[in-house]
């Protein structure tokens, strides 16, 4: 049984205007295994899945499903033939309770007319029992953790009897310790038989819970290779074409003067609730410093509070030698010397709408040579936009392309050409490659490390555990709104995983 | 394990999907920027046409040549060749020609004030408000200032107008600004205290006690104040035909070409469009969201004031009860925001709508439409007609881009969403 193919796809084509984005895929699942999805973003790991949920027709090929060629012309017919979708974004109605959203559209009926809420929370219970869920049925889905959110999509897919199950980059809105618990679910999902297609690009969780792995570029197979063996250079070369370095190659840090000094700053959220709680820290001329934690402990209300978007209640801030006002404005701030790489670049970081050129110079086009007295120079912002572009490898589009239309490796260059480019003396980067490919990360972080090497302090704030320990000469770990210990980067993941949820470890105390 | 190495493959190159797609996207886009609006129109007409065969049972196409022929656009091929009148004095053809372009000033300043407020993202709807209160200015100081020289006082009374109107404009501003008050319910509002101060100057402060007028109406503005006719008919013997061409027109031209200069080439106008697109990222930029938004709706209101004060001093020269009221037959800045709407807040796509409302107003009035053709009471509320539509589809335009941008993104989730 264990060999058994319950799912083929043959030579898969599909395409779009201009784009192939699967060119003549093969893809085999076996029962019980959970098979990995490998690739860069863009690769067409989602236009597969797609094709094989029934949301795309193909052009070519063929989806053999238990040995009968199949198609479905719709995700109903995908879903009646035994197939589950978990989407990144879920879709739960968060007002409705968790049986309530399982049974959605398939609830048990009493008469064929009132909706039989026993038997539904029966059945929930049932299933999550069975795979170990914990989920409580009457819990409604606001209440719950994005993680327990996650769980009821899954049992809304096993509710619905499927027996293969597409998870699309299911660990991107999980804490580490919310996806280990995931991996143990689909772990107990693998021994009742299930099927499990995981859509990744990251390949530390691909080693961990993939039995075989598929790796995809520019919409083709590049080859599917088993766990045993596989290794995370092979295959980063595979997803990218060429060798990646994935450890940043940096030399040891030589901090100077403090450039960026927080103390005991107090801050509180759009709701009034108390975010940052006292966080304390200093960074210095040539040190990178990575703040860990686990989402939402403060780490957002601590970022707008030094680059000016929100108003601190106590505490002071001082950048490079001057302190700032409490009430500084973003613009004061961005005079003092800083630079930030914001968290979210399409909410934030870049108006989409406008051109490279014009994104450029977001924080200065008041400033010479730029404007004089109110009248811009497009002309100068451009022919400064091309060089700059060029420096930062920026593709995909010139000085004039909207920024809407670069891929999000290109955007955040485009970000850090902007932030850097206005030679900062401290730089603030949150969250630098949240969504990138391996060949964009690799590039933020070199450029990250270059910048520190240049005597530039920088604040790394980070939810990616990897990220921070790999570019990191201190490590400070932020939990409720609190610094709650400082590490070397050598501190395996295992003690910050503990600091960060805010526990202690025996001897490996704060330093 | 197989792997293919492609040879050509240098560093880490643009994700071929995402990029054509949103290349392709870009292209639709600026295509669609000109096309759909052009399809809109032709779509209102249509269905426009639809109710005229229904109504009249007569061929729309005629009625559309006669409209077109009303609007004095047809003064352009041949000079003053339309229905036999070639050498008549006066000549149809210049004088309807001359109603349009009277009728464009006005559109093309209400247009840009609803479309200046839309680049920073904010809905101007009470362009009306604005206007108003910049006629009430124009009537004040074209009838207060006596001796000054004329050509003070008609600038003067511009300036005046125009500040009134980002006055009340300001105030929404100031209002969304301050409190975040939302701007669509300000503007309505301060619309209505617009048409009620209006009516109380008017049948007080400064009515004309003197005229027999059956409404109450203001006394007439100084002729140093009137804006100079550019464009007139001398019948002979000196006599000229009333409302020809005044100068207004260019003053709407400048305002269409100060309208692009202050958007594309100032830091005000960059400021402008970046909270338009994108608040957050102005405010995270060092741009301060809030003056932008008070700004922005001052420079709005001042276009509209600026219509305002074309009409008084270009053809009006007075204001009466009736043309104020919110029920009454000016309702021009309201056809602003279809000018906006359907010109894409552009320089060059309001000077466009503005030509084809204008056209279409002035081709409609019954008085340049033969009732053989069409009925004349129902002339007036063709245009309205097209408006509507123009607005409802331009509407459903928007509705439509916003679904096929939001549906790529979305698709997955909304086809799962549905039930097994």
């Amino acid at each position: 049984m264990a060999d058994e193919v319950v799912l083929e796809l043959r030579g898969i084509t599909k395409r779009f205007p201009g784009v192939v984005a699967n060119d003549h895929v093969d893809l085999d699942l076996k029962r019980g295994e959970v098979h990995a999805l490998l690739g860069e973003n863009g690769a067409g790991k989602s236009t597969l899945m797609n094709v094989l949920y029934g949301l795309y027709r193909h052009d070519e090929g063929e989806i053999v499903l238990n040995g009968k060629p199949t198609s479905f012309s719709s995700a109903k017919d995908a879903i009646r033939a035994g197939i589950g979708m978990v989407h990144q974004h879920f879709m739960l109605i968060p007002v409705m309770t968790a049986a309530e959203n399982i049974v959605l559209g398939n609830e048990p009926t009493e008469g064929h007319v009132l909706l039989d809420y026993r038997e539904a929370r029966k059945e929930v219970d049932e299933i999550s029992r069975t795979f170990g869920f914990f989920i409580e049925p009457d819990r409604l889905i606001q209440d719950m953790t994005v993680g327990q959110q996650q769980r009821v999509e899954i049992v809304k897919a096993l509710y619905r009897r499927a027996d293969i199950l597409i998870l699309d980059e299911p660990t991107a809105v999980l804490t580490p310790q919310e996806a280990m618990e995931l991996f143990g679910i689909l772990n107990s999902l693998k021994v009742e038989f299930m099927s499990i297609i995981f859509i990744s690009h990251k390949l530390n969780e691909v080693l961990e819970i993939a039995d075989r792995i598929t790796v995809l570029r520019r919409g083709k197979n590049v080859g599917t290779v088993p766990r045993e063996g596989a290794t995370e250079p092979e295959l980063a070369r595979m997803m990218v074409g060429r060798d990646v370095v994935l450890r940043v190659e940096k030399g040891e840090a030589k901090p100077a003067e403090t450039l960026l000094d927080v103390a005991d700053l107090h801050a509180s959220d759009d709701r009034g609730v108390a975010k940052v709680r006292g966080a304390s820290f200093q960074v210095r001329a040539g040190e990178i410093v990575g703040i860990a934690g686990v989402d939402g402990n403060g780490q957002t209300e601590l970022i707008d509070c030094i680059t000016g978007l929100r108003h601190p209640e106590s505490g002071s801030i001082t950048v490079a030698g001057k302190p700032l006002p409490a009430n500084a404005s973003p613009r004061q701030v961005l005079d003092a010397g800083l630079g930030h790489v914001p968290e979210d670049r399409h909410r934030r970081g870049l108006v989409l709408d406008f051109t490279l050129a014009e994104n450029l110079v977001l924080h200065d086009f008041e400033k010479e040579p730029n404007s004089k007295r109110g009248w811009l120079f497009p002309e100068g912002i451009v022919r400064r936009a091309r060089g700059l572009l060029r420096q930062f490898d920026v593709r995909g589009g010139g000085a004039q392309t909207r920024a809407a239309a670069l891929s999000g490796g290109n955007q955040q260059k485009v970000v850090l050409a902007r932030e850097i480019g206005r030679d900062p003396r401290v730089l603030l980067a949150a969250q630098p490659t949240r969504g990138l490919d391996v060949g964009a990360i690799e590039f933020v972080h070199r450029r990250l490390v270059e910048e520190r090497d240049k005597g530039r302090a920088i604040l790394l704030i980070s939810l990616e555990l990897d990220e921070i320990l790999s570019l990191s000469d201190r490590i400070l770990v932020i939990y409720e709104g609190e610094i709650v210990g400082e590490y070397p980067p050598t501190v395996t993941e295992e003690t910050l995983g503990i600091a960060m949820t805010g526990g202690t470890v025996p001897g490996e105390a704060a330093a | 394990m197989t792997e293919a190495p492609t040879p050509h493959e240098t560093g880490q190159e643009p994700e071929p999907q995402p990029l054509g797609f949103a290349a392709r996207f870009h292209v639709w886009q600026r295509a669609g920027g000109i096309a759909v609006p052009l399809l809109t129109t032709v779509f209102a007409f249509f269905m426009g046409g639809l109710v005229v065969l229904a109504v009249s049972h007569k061929n729309p196409l005629e009625t559309y040549r006669e409209i077109f022929n009303g609007s004095g656009l047809n003064w352009f091929g041949s000079f003053c060749s339309s229905s036999g009148t070639a050498t008549s004095i006066p000549c149809v053809a210049t004088t309807n020609l001359q109603q349009t372009l009277i009728q464009f000033t006005v559109l093309a300043l209400t247009g840009l004030a609803v479309a200046f407020a839309f680049r920073c993202g904010m809905f101007n709807i009470g362009g009306q408000g604005q206007y108003i209160v910049g006629t009430l200015a124009a009537v004040w100081l074209g009838t207060s200032l006596s001796g000054l020289p004329p050509a003070i006082h008609v600038l003067l009374c511009i300036v005046g107008a125009a500040l009134a109107g980002a006055l009340w404009a300001g105030i929404a501003g100031f209002l969304k600004a301050a409190v975040g008050a939302h701007e669509v319910i300000t503007t309505i509002m301060l619309n209505y205290i617009a048409v009620w101060t209006a009516s109380y100057l008017i049948s007080g402060p400064l009515q004309d006690p003197a005229s027999e007028n059956a409404a109450p109406i203001s006394k007439q503005i100084d002729a140093g104040a009137q804006l100079p006719v550019i464009w007139d008919q001398d019948l002979n013997g000196g006599i000229h035909l009333p409302q020809g061409l005044h100068m207004g027109v260019f003053i709407a031209l400048g305002a269409l070409v100060l309208y692009w200069v202050v958007l594309n080439r100032t830091t005000l106008g960059y400021a402008v469009r970046a909270v338009g697109f994108n608040p957050e990222a102005a405010r995270y930029g060092g741009i301060s969201v809030s003056r932008n938004y008070f700004l922005a709706m001052a420079i709005s209101g001042a276009f509209a004031g600026l219509a305002g004060s074309m009409d008084i001093l270009g053809w009006q020269f007075r204001l009466d009860l009736t043309s104020v009221s919110s029920t009454g037959y000016s309702q021009i800045a309201f056809i602003g925001i279809a000018v906006a709407l359907l010109g894409r807040n552009t320089a060059g796509g309001v000077f466009l709508a503005a030509m084809l409302f204008a056209a279409l107003k002035t081709g409609t009035s019954t008085r340049n439409l033969d009732p053989t053709v069409f009925k004349p009471e129902l002339a007036n509320n063709l245009t309205q007609l097209i408006q509507g539509l123009v607005v409802l589809f331009v509407g459903a335009d928007v509705l439509i881009l916003y679904l096929w941008t939001k549906g790529k993104k979305l698709r997955l989730p909304t086809r799962k969403g549905s039930p097994v």
